[in-house]
């Protein structure tokens, strides 16, 4: 067994853009032997998924071989027939995508999508692989292992589909399995699970597996190697614990510089201090369906409140409320200590001033036709009334604030810049109408990690200078950490916690803030052991028994 | 089963009340003539009391609710009226009555049935095949050639494609007949051969469309996670088309071949002036010029009819072949 | 029959072509290849074959023989002309003009370049249509014999004074085919004009608005599309024929109408589709949460995001139009005479359709003016699928 599972030597790939072919991958070299486990880690444009898939033979529409070659088993995948590489994909290489929504077949039971591969490729018969898929289920710890293959894909729930995917992929026991991202689009108290029951099934088949993601904690738990990309070219692999401890690269270094970024939380207000925001008993709903209830808090001048709550907790639709989209059913929200006019066409040009919101998709938030310097002039113009040269310097000095050179970004369009910078723009044109209170809404979410960083520290910054308050609407508890004052916790449109930050992270607290933090991934590779441990194994998924 | 019933239902009923509408709209233009239809009929030079005659015969001076309503029970039951055009005819040779607007567009609608039958029995097949081979071999030769053949075919006017058919097939090749003077009794065979040029006319204008929406909703399709977790599990091509794509793409195809189908009822107007073929566009046209109101408004309601009942199938189909509606949670 | 024999043929011929392939080279490209692709490979020879064979036939010495493939080899003349044609224009357009224009045609296939060729061809004869045509589009020349037959060459019927021969009672049909392109296209043009004004208007503002005008308005707009759009014009033209004398209007004013607001209808649902689409945007947000009122949203935030679909659209619904338009005239419903137009010509020339096996230059004129309307449909559809093709591409 001294030859490795998987070579690939000088790999480059070229993708298709307005017709001309630009590298994606430059030549990345990777050995992968049996039973191992390589966690392939780089920002959104590193090519990592393309490297994936070309780890099996397989280019995407619009991307291409230009040089190099993948050996799996000794046989060369791009040299090797149509039938050869078909011979190989789903009996030995199997693949588990990042959307399983997306990747089953939506007309067939799941279970039929599973068995097709074994019986296709001659492993085994139907009835045996139904029997092993159940096997595989109960495994993977889905609920109902013996019935939940029999449901159609839109019948089960994400974290329970992306197990069945990883049980699908397991189904002819292969020596390889590629995993994309596969928990990229889960909540985090579901990904946890879904962690656990990829790591035991790889461990206990002694599959080798390349993992991709871009979160650095989640590969931490996960791989054995860690291979770091950015921009198509390899920057270091290493053990796990080594990379860990002692990242050569600088890149390396400052993605994991990025977690430590941690701004001192302020003292509390005085008692009795006037909130600029208080939002006091809001009900709402959309249509007849309830979706808030009884929401309290207040945010402070100069503070930042960070709002938590997985997805459907309702913490978006406190903002929708505060800006007044969605005029509350019950209760009020003050500004200063005045009430606000629950719509917002009913409040005045003041008001409207005052309460500003930066956008987590700073894609769609940007009218794409106007330049930087118009997307920020208007608000100038509209609320302050400058014309001219003095609108022209009000809009050079937001832009030095926000750390972008008027000279050289004025004109631009927003499709000319990075998401970073377009994001910039969206906290310029919010400061632009010079407000008291901005609602950043999962501001730095699509953003990867080292720009979300400068967006955080840019954001302390201009609260510190101009003593705004924030409501930071979040999922990432890392963020929470790194830039809150005060922390309220949100599950099905219900304030379940809420307190200083400095309580919030110690415990006594809620059961449920104790789960959601007990979920974030930690850069510790012992840290899902640990947890395991700690919850009890049973308490991961809904299969009580453990077959191991 | 229960959730999908009561969406078909639901849009059934909308399909009715689009109909019903649609029914007042047609009536309403047509009253939107200046003074009334005995004028038309007759003509400016009319006398008083033959003006008046007319008026009592067509119920012209009822209220224009009560004519609606009795021109509506008249089209559930079947009566359509009388042509005005036979009305006419009828009176100056001194008799009464005339030939209804029933007797008048049954034969010509059973004609036009046939046409639009043979054209769906030679479209459906090669849009549908063509429009998934050009889906498979996209961004090839075959299939750009195919893109500028059916867009071509698209833009021109169905007049033309109709005298380039004639001009290859009837005169400088006499394969076909150019006229389709079909009759009631002839044989089958004879009748085909007669309905092939039309038919082949209208089939070009369909395909094109056909294949070009198949290939698209094909295309989507194969771009689809699940398609290429198929070809990763190392299905094979075929497998993978026939078990992966096709239940998925039932639905599209569906839509596409009953939108297009309800777009041939355009096309058969123009068609059957061009070949004289005694369907009920034909029919419609000459009313059209000679006023023939009644048998319009007829015509017109059919169409729009078969129209609406065509995009309610397609709807419907695409809701059963829907398997999140089929299967709910 | 002949066919079906050819076809199976080559069944075997394929197999025996990739077999061959395969031997002679180890490019994984012929290893890999199916039995269709051979098959089709095979199948495009012998069209082309049969095509130079045809071609040839057409010269033949037999004037019978020559006529059958008369007008095949026509059609690869214009074919191969229009190529050239295009290849020279898209060549031109590299080399001069701005930076931007040179690189919107380097990047334009060939369809497009000759799209847009022809459309700049016919918007210069439309406009300078007096300037150019050598009579006038009523003018029956005095002294002049009706039918004169196209081609100019007296031997064979014609006359060179009227290279495209005169009509029925004697009018230039070359003339009557370039004010063709004034009435024809000018009336297509002002009707799409007007229907994207109403149903542009219309559809924005009912996806900015939303609520009960939005509703009604796609009622109202869901009853007027279930009447299929040729029929209801049809009907309404019936109606418009009485209207028109009484008023003293004349027929085509109601026709471009009737035509602009059928048509509408259809503008309304792409606009308000598109709008919509923007409309949720998180900008239109942002600027409503600024308090922007009605006008600064719809002009300077939806519509200049809405121009390139609005645009690609425009040009469909004007070749919609613009065949509907002619589809009226030929059933005689549409443009009125004395106006020249191609839909009026192609009926009134029809029958010589049938003189073509003895004299094939007798039944090209009702195609020319087919083959105008055709041409400039085909034209604007090249162009407007590669814009949309563009447009989508981008986005990706």
């Amino acid at each position: 067994m001294t030859e490795p599972l998987l070579t690939i030597r000088d790999l480059h790939l070229e993708g298709r853009t307005d017709e001309e072919w630009v590298p994606i991958i430059k030549g990345v070299d990777l050995t992968l032997d049996r039973g191992e486990v390589l966690g392939l880690i780089g920002e959104s444009g590193a090519g990592k998924s393309t490297l994936g898939l070309a780890a099996m033979g397989y280019c995407r529409d619009g991307v291409r071989v230009s040089q190099g070659q993948v050996k799996f088993d000794g046989i060369d995948l791009f040299e090797a027939s149509a039938g050869q590489k078909r011979a190989l994909l789903g009996k030995r290489i199997a693949y588990v995508a990042q959307s399983a929504a997306a990747s089953f077949n939506p007309a067939h039971k799941i279970i039929d999508q599973h068995t097709e591969a074994p019986v296709r490729h001659g492993v085994m018969g139907r009835a045996e692989s139904v029997e092993d898929g159940v096997d595989l289920y109960e495994r993977l710890r889905l609920p109902n292992p013996e019935e939940i293959g029999f449901r159609y894909p839109h019948q089960v729930s994400g974290g329970q589909l992306q197990r069945a995917m990883t049980a699908m992929a397991m189904s002819c026991r292969p020596d390889l399995i590629i995993f994309d991202e596969p928990t990229t689009a889960l909540d985090v108290t579901t990904q946890i699970e879904v962690l656990a029951a990829i790591r035991r099934i790889v461990k206990d088949f002694g599959t080798a597996a390349i993992y991709i993601t871009h979160d650095l904690a989640v590969v931490a738990q996960m791989a054995d190697r860690i291979k770091v990309l950015l921009r198509g070219e390899e920057v270091e692999t290493n053990e796990t614990r080594a990379m860990l401890s002692d990242p050569q690269e600088e890149y390396t270094k400052s993605l994991w510089a990025v977690r430590s970024f941690k701004r001192p939380a302020k003292p509390a207000v005085a008692e009795g201090t006037v909130p600029v925001i208080s939002v006091r008993n809001v009900d709402a709903s959309y249509g007849p369906v309830p979706v808030l209830h009884d929401i309290s808090f207040d945010v402070h001048k100069g503070r930042t409140v960070a709002v938590v709550g997985e997805s459907g907790s309702g913490k978006s639709t406190a903002a929708r409320c505060i800006t007044g989209l969605l005029p509350p059913t019950g209760g009020e929200i003050l500004l200063d200590g005045e009430p606000m006019a629950a719509d917002y066409r009913k409040r005045n040009k003041d008001t409207l001033r005052r309460v500003q919101m930066i956008y987590q998709m700073a894609d769609t938030a940007l009218n794409p036709r106007m330049s930087v310097g118009q997307i920020i002039a208007r608000p100038v113009q509209f609320y302050l009334g400058l014309r001219g040269a003095a609108k022209r310097k009000r809009v050079n000095e937001l832009m030095e604030q926000i750390e972008l050179d008027p000279a050289e970004y004025y004109g631009r369009l927003p499709s000319e810049l990075s998401g970073g910078q377009k994001q910039r723009i969206g906290i310029a044109r919010a400061l632009a109408a010079e407000p008291e209170f901005i609602i950043c809404d999962e501001v730095t979410s699509a953003l990867d990690q080292l720009v979300a960083e400068g967006i955080l520290k840019l954001l302390a910054r201009l609260q510190d200078e101009l003593q705004l308050s924030y409501m930071f609407i979040t999922h990432d508890l890392a963020t929470v950490r790194a830039i809150s004052d005060e922390v309220v916790v949100m599950k099905d449109g219900r304030v379940l916690d809420q307190g200083p930050k400095s309580e919030m992270f110690r415990p006594p607290h809620h059961p449920y803030t104790d789960l959601l933090l007990s979920s974030v991934p930690e850069m510790d590779p012992d840290w899902l052991t640990h947890l395991l441990e700690t919850r009890g194994v049973d308490n991961i998924g809904d299969a009580a028994t453990d077959k191991m | 089963m229960n959730t999908v019933l009561k969406i078909i239902l639901q849009r059934l009923g909308l399909g009715l009340l689009t109909l019903l509408v649609v029914s007042i709209v047609i009536f309403l233009a047509v009253n939107a003539l200046p003074g009334d239809f005995a004028q038309v009929i007759l003509g400016q030079g009319a006398t008083e009391q033959a003006t008046a005659q007319i008026r009592r015969d067509l119920g012209l001076d009822q209220p224009l609710v009560m004519r609606y309503f009795a021109w509506l029970g008249g089209m559930a039951t079947g009566d359509l009226g009388t042509s005005f055009a036979q009305l006419n005819f009828a009176q100056n040779m001194g008799g009464s009555g005339g030939v209804t607007v029933v007797e008048q567009i049954a034969p010509r609608f059973a004609n036009t049935m046939f046409l639009a039958g043979v054209t769906a029995a030679i479209a459906v097949p090669v849009a549908v095949g063509l429009g998934i081979l050009a889906a498979l071999y996209r961004n090839t030769a075959f299939d750009k050639a195919a893109n500028v053949a059916t867009l071509s075919s698209i833009s021109s006017p169905e007049f033309f494609m109709a005298y380039v058919l004639i001009l290859f097939l009837a005169v400088l090749n006499p394969i076909l007949p150019s006229l389709s003077n079909i009759y009631e009794g002839m044989p089958f065979g004879e009748r085909l051969t007669r309905t092939l040029l039309p038919a082949l006319t209208l089939t070009l204008v369909v395909v094109a469309h056909m294949m070009r929406m198949t290939r698209a909703s094909i295309i989507n399709l194969l771009a689809s996670p699940y398609i290429e977790m198929a070809r990763l599990k190392g299905i094979a091509p075929m497998r993978i088309i026939v078990r992966h794509a096709l239940p998925n793409a039932l639905a599209p195809i569906i839509n596409v071949i009953a939108l297009n189908l309800a777009y041939l009822i355009t096309g058969v107007v123009v068609v059957e002036v061009v070949f004289v073929y005694p369907g009920i566009g034909q029919l419609f046209v000459d009313s059209v010029k000679i006023r023939d109101i009644p048998v319009v408004q007829a015509c017109c309601l059919i169409f729009a009819a078969a129209y609406i009942l065509l995009n309610l199938t397609a709807d419907v189909m695409s809701i059963l072949s829907n398997p999140r509606l089929r299967h709910p949670k | 029959m002949t066919l079906a024999l050819v076809l199976l043929a080559l069944l075997p011929l394929a197999w025996v072509f990739r077999f061959a392939g395969q031997r002679l080279t180890r490019r994984p490209y012929w290893r890999d290849m199916t039995f269709a692709v051979a098959y089709g490979y095979l199948l495009v020879a012998v069209l082309l074959a049969w095509l130079a064979w045809a071609y040839l036939q057409s010269m033949s010495a037999d004037a019978e023989v020559a006529n059958t493939y008369f007008f095949l080899r026509v059609a690869i003349n214009l074919f191969i002309g229009f190529a050239i044609a295009a290849i020279l224009f898209r060549l031109l357009g590299r080399a001069v003009g701005p930076a931007w224009s040179r690189k919107a045609f380097r990047q334009m296939p060939l369809t497009a370049a000759f799209g847009m060729l022809t459309i700049i061809v016919y918007v210069v004869v439309a406009i300078f249509a007096p300037l150019i045509a050598p009579y006038g589009q009523e003018q029956i020349i005095p002294g002049v014999a009706a039918n004169i037959l196209p081609g100019g060459d007296p031997a064979l019927g014609g006359n060179p004074d009227f290279p495209l021969g005169t009509d029925q009672i004697g009018r230039d049909i070359l003339s009557r085919l370039i004010y063709g392109a004034q009435n024809t296209v000018g009336i297509a043009f002002a009707t799409t004009c007007l229907a994207f004004v109403l149903g542009g208007t219309l559809g924005i503002l009912a996806a900015t608005l939303g609520g009960w005008l939005d509703n009604l308005l796609s009622r109202a707009v869901d009853v007027l599309m279930a009447i299929p759009s040729l029929i209801f014009a049809l009907l309404l033209m019936t109606i418009a024929s009485v209207w028109a004398p009484r008023l003293g209007i004349p027929l085509t004013v109601f026709m471009v109408f009737i035509i602009a607001v059928i048509d509408s209808t259809r503008v309304y649902r792409l606009a308000r589709a598109v709008a919509q689409n923007i409309v949720v945007m998180d900008y239109i947000e942002a600027a409503k949460l600024r308090g922007e009122g009605l006008r600064y949203l719809v002009f300077k935030e939806i519509l200049p995001n809405a121009t390139a679909p609005l645009l690609a659209e425009f040009g469909l619904r004007f070749c919609f139009v613009f065949l509907t338009i002619a589809a009226l005239s030929f059933l005689g419903v549409g443009i009125q005479p004395p106006l020249a137009d191609w839909g009026t010509m192609v009926r009134d020339l029809a029958s010589f359709i049938n003189f073509a096996a003895f004299a094939p230059l007798a039944a090209s004129a009702p195609l020319l003016a087919a083959g105008a309307i055709a041409l400039l449909t085909v034209a604007v559809n090249f162009l407007v699928d590669w814009m949309l093709h563009r447009s989508s591409g981008l986005k990706e």
